[in-house]
């Protein structure tokens, strides 16, 4: 028997290499599930445009004055079911599947006895998230752009950004409540509490003007007021700096935040 | 850093201890297992087996004394730790999305293996784990044998100096089990050193060059699976089968054929060198037991001796 190599490797994975090395894990499930994804990224999307947007909004008067800058409802109403559509996925790809990694099937914990680590595991499954925004975000995007909703052609880039970004912020919290909870029953609590009145009363269907002054300031404190009003602003080409300002920040420290608090959850449920 | 006085030492633990809140579940155990050597831990459940293997393992923070895995400190070193061992966890962890290959080769990616190395590999692995007809077939569709194949040949993608089962055969049927230790067996011809984990005193034997016998938290016994049998146990055993409840009034009678009596509650255990003897003696006093049997002495009857408690309960 010959002795045992002693020299010591790497003590740890850089972020970029750990993350790269589960590239072929999330590209297999996305060729796994993309089908399914096609029905909630693309077509209820495109639902709640003609409904809400078409066929609601016609018999909505279309004043600038009252619809935060837009010249019609369907132009005032798409920048904000997008950006409410981003949160949805980013909810939906952080709590089922994550349960199932972590608990149900513990891919996780395979996971983990390789050299990755749980900060690697976290990033990359955010990065997929990050992924899915993009592309159902993106298409919701050029499907809508010929119907005269953007102002400009670089608003509707900048909105997509937004899109993405307060995408990532519900993506990193609720990954990290997740990471948090023993059974799934949380979910339903989540969906009916938090993320349909978000939904409903963030400003996506109306101006939240409209709430009244402590409804609109409260409607406002949401994370995903900043994500519509983002994404509002850039696409009618109506922006107020500072707001953006404000906007992209809290998005952003939510972002961070979140992604910290996922690391210490799964930390704690997996490195026992 | 590394320690290169032990240079063939692929684990040393001293006073290595476990505690989870107030519960210790290891309390302090010194454990050195050599290059090339099949190493096993032998106790119940709840002995803290597998909280020493997920320590050794390096996802599971030490709570006190030393371990030295590979010469590297996990607290420290635990991904090159990692990157170098093979791990067969209790429970089936595999990923019952992604079809028997693709488990394989998604795994070997996560060691920085290159593609093509990977490919090969995956190939050599499912044939040596007899699944290369399944290499299509999804997880769940597996038999409980298969999964376990499965599992082991994952925790060989990365060719791992030191290869970890949990309980590797649980809950498999003989043949499946069988199957198994030949496929370990081999392995360990090959040279890669094995750290089992097992409440079975069977598998204990087949597998393990040298193990420990762990009860509470604690190390009870160390040596060869023969050198315990003969230190603790005598070479046979005589087990008398009497009616329901009589056991206990038995044992008396009989205490003085053997080294050693132990009651349990469906037959009594005569520990002696000739079992055959004891019988004859039995029947000689006018004892007529329901049935009887002479073995030879296993690991089980170590345990017994040490605890007073059997393996398996």
């Amino acid at each position: 028997m010959s002795a045992v190599d002693l020299s010591l490797g790497d003590p740890e994975l850089t972020m970029g290499e750990g993350v790269r090395r589960q590239f072929d894990y999330w590209m297999t499930v996305y060729k796994r599930t993309w089908r399914s994804t096609v029905i909630s990224s693309f077509l209820s999307p495109i639902l709640y445009v003609v409904a809400m947007g078409v066929l609601l909004g016609g018999f909505i008067e279309g004043d600038p004055d009252k619809l935060e800058g837009a010249t019609s409802y369907l132009a005032f109403v798409v920048p904000g079911l997008i950006a409410g559509h981003a949160m949805q996925t980013a909810v939906g790809e952080t709590t089922y599947p994550v349960m199932g990694l972590m608990k149900w099937q513990r891919v996780y914990d395979s996971m983990l006895a390789t050299p990755l680590q749980v900060r690697h595991l976290v990033t990359a499954h955010l990065a997929f998230v990050a992924f899915r925004l993009v592309l159902t975000c993106g298409v919701y995007t050029l499907v809508l752009a010929p119907f005269g909703v953007f102002e400009s052609w670089w608003g509707p880039i900048l909105a997509f950004l937004a899109q993405v970004l307060v995408g990532m912020a519900f993506a990193s919290v609720i990954y990290g409540f997740t990471t948090r909870l023993n059974s799934p029953e949380g979910f339903g609590v989540l969906f009916r509490l938090v993320v349909f009145p978000l939904f409903l009363f963030s400003g996506a269907f109306f101006p939240v003007s409209n709430l009244g002054g402590v409804g609109a300031w409260v409607a406002r404190l949401t994370p995903l007021w900043h994500g519509v009003n983002l994404s509002r602003m850039f696409a009618l080409d109506n922006i107020t700096w500072w707001v953006a300002g404000v906007n992209v920040a809290v998005l952003l420290v939510l972002t961070a935040w979140g992604w910290w608090w996922s690391v210490t959850g799964l930390t704690k449920r997996l490195v026992s | 850093m590394a320690e290169t006085s032990a240079s063939d030492s692929m684990i040393i633990a001293r006073g290595l201890r476990k505690s989870f809140g107030d519960f210790e579940a290891v309390k302090g155990i010194d454990v050195e297992v050599r290059a090339g050597e099949a190493f096993g831990f032998l106790g119940p459940n709840g002995a803290g087996k597998s909280s020493t293997m997920r320590m050794i393992a390096a996802v599971s923070p030490v709570s006190g004394g030393e371990l030295r895995i590979l010469g590297m400190d996990p607290a420290t070193h635990g991904p090159a730790i990692r990157g170098r061992l093979g791990v067969c966890p209790q429970e089936d962890t595999l990923d019952n999305e992604l079809n028997v290959r693709d488990n394989l080769y998604i795994y070997g990616r996560y060691f920085g293996i290159p593609k093509a190395e990977v490919n090969e590999r995956t190939d050599e692995l499912l044939e040596f784990v007899q699944l290369t007809e399944k290499s299509k077939a999804k997880v769940e569709d597996l038999s409980g044998g298969m999964k376990r194949r499965l599992t082991i040949a994952r925790s060989l993608i990365n060719r791992p100096d030191l290869l970890l089962l949990d309980e590797p055969t649980t809950g498999l049927d003989p043949q499946a089990r069988h199957v198994l230790w030949d496929k370990l067996f081999r392995l360990k011809q090959a040279g890669v050193t094995l750290v089992i984990t097992t409440h079975y005193m069977d598998e204990a034997e087949q597998l393990c060059d040298r193990l420990v016998v762990m009860d509470k938290g604690l190390i009870v016994a160390e040596g060869s699976p023969l050198a315990l049998i003969r230190e603790h146990s005598t070479r046979e055993v005589a087990e008398l089968r009497f009616g329901v409840g009589e056991h206990e009034a038995l044992a008396e009678k009989v205490a003085d054929l053997g080294e050693r009596v132990e009651v349990l509650p469906d037959r009594l255990l005569v520990y002696s060198d000739d079992g055959e003897e004891v019988i004859a003696k039995v029947h000689e006093r006018g004892l007529e037991p329901v049935a009887v049997l002479v073995r030879r002495s296993t690991l089980e009857d170590v345990f017994l001796s040490l605890t007073g408690r059997t393996l398996v309960d």
